[in-house]
């Protein structure tokens, strides 16, 4: 197979061209500053609830292999 | 035809013993016991509440008692699941279902069950111990457990085709399934590894093998069917990441089965995705946050791990269209694979960050780089390690992964219903309601088999070599129809 081919998406049948990607749109700059909003709010909360002493709680994580 | 893809996930956890010394087999035989000795708590609370399931000899949330042969707890729960040590974490091996929408389900009742299990050994352990579960796969320091899927097989299926024909797959497929990582474990020579999509990729050093532990292979070798071993291969993958994204264990679970069923049903058409070095390429993909390096093809050529997953869907949406996708237990489900599948692969070329509800690296990643903005933190710091292994703490209180808007693709209260109920549509249904009814009377449980204790006669064995038998549709009149072991085991012989 060429190069050429590997490189190209499988063509769409045009009944799938024409639903909705949600997931496909890039996110708008609205839609950023909403993101931001929240990510604020989430971020108050990680400070909160994140270990204390995180040197310590990240050294003291050590597991043996397993498997 | 290829067979219907039953599949399993077995979890490796990670446990941490808070605030004592605590030997991780210790810990996690305690762990496994609290939730054990909590059921049959609740059992006694159910006889007393409702005699009349008791009179007919329903145990409505019993276990299979420790086998006490071996040092480790053992178990098999009433959903079908098997619970218990292995080396010195807790593990939770999902009962076998029939696609990939099923599997997220027992998946999440995994996750629910080593939460109340860390419930119960709080009440166990004097204050301020904690027994602490995470569900990742790398501790940080050189140390990796694993999360291993299965998938069923037909025996005729040379294995050398289905080595090479899926290792494209399990070097690509990080994309969505990457549970992401602060850092490098292995220091890769002229790479600065900030973040990486896998935890589990770069543990990998061989192609193909029988090690899990130590030079871990892309695919593994271990032939160990628990089902009849002329008709069936359980193919057992130990190459993925622990996923808490739902969307990202459906896309695990339901790609691989999918490429499965076109390596059993010949159905590459001539399609090559050959890589020159699998092993580098997988680490390769792993470390590369442009999701654009190309890889080297076998015949010469390159490729991207995009261009790759992008082929392995074309050709598993040419093989629906000509052949459906009953083999994944469902159609619809099926359907829904494709769907997702096509949706993250778009999502991540346009926008990784449209799908940050889908996959855990991205949302994983997004949070750290917030979280370092806010701080003003270098790659180094404690605190972004602190970060990564805190998205996997189970605890609803300490979990970051929770507190992330995530798509859903199972209901709360069926999620919680699968932690005492077993799937319908495998022999798992069998081994669970037998256990649900009559626990006191199973003598062990395995895979393949239920052994009954009827007291006076010699042990009892029914053994269950088919995967796809035993279902509701098999038994369950005949489950409904039998008052006692002694009759149910009449009628099955009879």
């Amino acid at each position: 197979m060429a190069e050429r081919e590997l490189k190209r998406k499988p063509a769409t049948t045009p009944r799938e061209d024409k639903a909705p990607k949600e997931t496909e749109a890039p996110v708008t700059s609205a839609q950023r500053d909403k993101l931001k909003a929240e990510l604020d709010d989430l971020l108050d909360e990680i400070d909160e609830v994140l270990e204390e002493n995180a040197e310590e709680f990240v050294r003291n994580y050590v597991q043996k292999g397993g498997e | 035809m290829a067979v219907p893809k039953i599949c399993g996930v077995e979890t490796e956890y990670g446990i941490h013993h808070a605030g004592a010394e605590g030997n991780p087999v210790a810990s996690s035989s305690l762990l496994v016991n609290a939730y054990i000795s909590d059921l049959a708590r609740v059992e006694w609370d159910f006889k007393d509440e409702m005699p009349a399931n008791d009179a007919r000899g329903f145990a409505r949330e019993g276990a299979l008692p420790p086998e006490v042969e071996t040092h480790l707890v053992n178990t098999v729960l009433t959903n079908g699941a098997r619970y218990y040590v292995d080396h010195a974490h807790p593990e939770f091996s999902t009962p076998e279902c029939a696609d990939p929408l099923e599997l997220v389900r027992y998946d999440k009742a995994g996750e629910e069950v080593l939460r109340r299990s860390m419930a119960a050994a709080r009440w166990l352990l004097p204050d301020p111990q904690a027994i602490v579960v995470y569900k990742n796969n790398s501790d940080g320091k050189g140390n990796s457990y694993g999360t291993h899927e299965n998938y069923l097989m037909d025996r005729t299926v040379p294995f050398a085709r289905i080595a090479r024909s899926i290792t494209p797959h399990f070097v690509t497929r990080q994309l969505y399934t990457g549970a992401g990582k602060v850092g490098t474990e292995t220091s890769p020579a002229g790479r600065d590894v900030a973040f990486q999509l896998s935890q589990r990729s770069e543990f990998f050093e061989e192609e193909v093998g029988l090690e899990t532990t130590l030079k871990r292979p892309i695919v593994n070798t271990r032939d160990e069917p628990h089902a009849d071993p002329q008709r069936y291969r359980r193919f057992h993958v130990i190459v993925g990441d622990s996923n808490l994204a739902e969307v990202a264990t459906f896309l695990k679970v339901g790609t691989t089965a999918l490429v499965l069923a076109l390596i059993e049903d010949d159905a590459f058409g001539g399609v090559d995705l050959t890589l020159a070095n699998p092993v580098k390429a997988i680490h390769q993909v792993s470390y590369d946050l442009t999701l654009a390096e190309p890889l080297e093809m076998a015949d010469g050529r390159t490729a991207t791990a995009m261009e790759l997953q992008w082929e392995l869907y074309g050709l598993s949406r040419k093989y629906a269209e000509d052949r459906g996708l009953d083999c994944l237990g469902d159609d619809t489900v099926g359907r829904e694979v494709l769907r997702r599948w096509e949706g993250v692969l778009n999502g991540l070329e346009a926008d990784p960050a449209t799908v940050a509800g889908q996959v855990d690296w991205v949302a994983k990643l997004q949070l750290l780089e917030a979280f370092r903005a806010r701080h003003g933190l270098g790659w180094k710091d404690h605190r972004l390690s602190a970060v990564d292994l805190q998205y996997h703490d189970l605890r609803p209180e300490r979990s970051l992964f929770v507190r992330l808007a995530t798509d859903h693709l199972v209901e709360r209260d069926r999620i919680l219903a699968a932690v005492s109920e077993p799937p319908r549509r495998t022999r798992a249904y069998f081994r669970g309601q037998c256990l649900r009814r009559w626990a006191s009377q199973v003598a062990s449980a395995n895979w393949d088999s239920l052994v009954f204790d009827l007291g006076t006669d010699p042990l009892r064995r029914v053994p269950m070599m088919d995967p796809l038998r035993g279902t509701a549709e098999h038994t369950e009149e005949l489950l409904e129809g039998s008052f006692s072991v002694a009759e149910l085991l009449t009628r099955l012989s009879g």
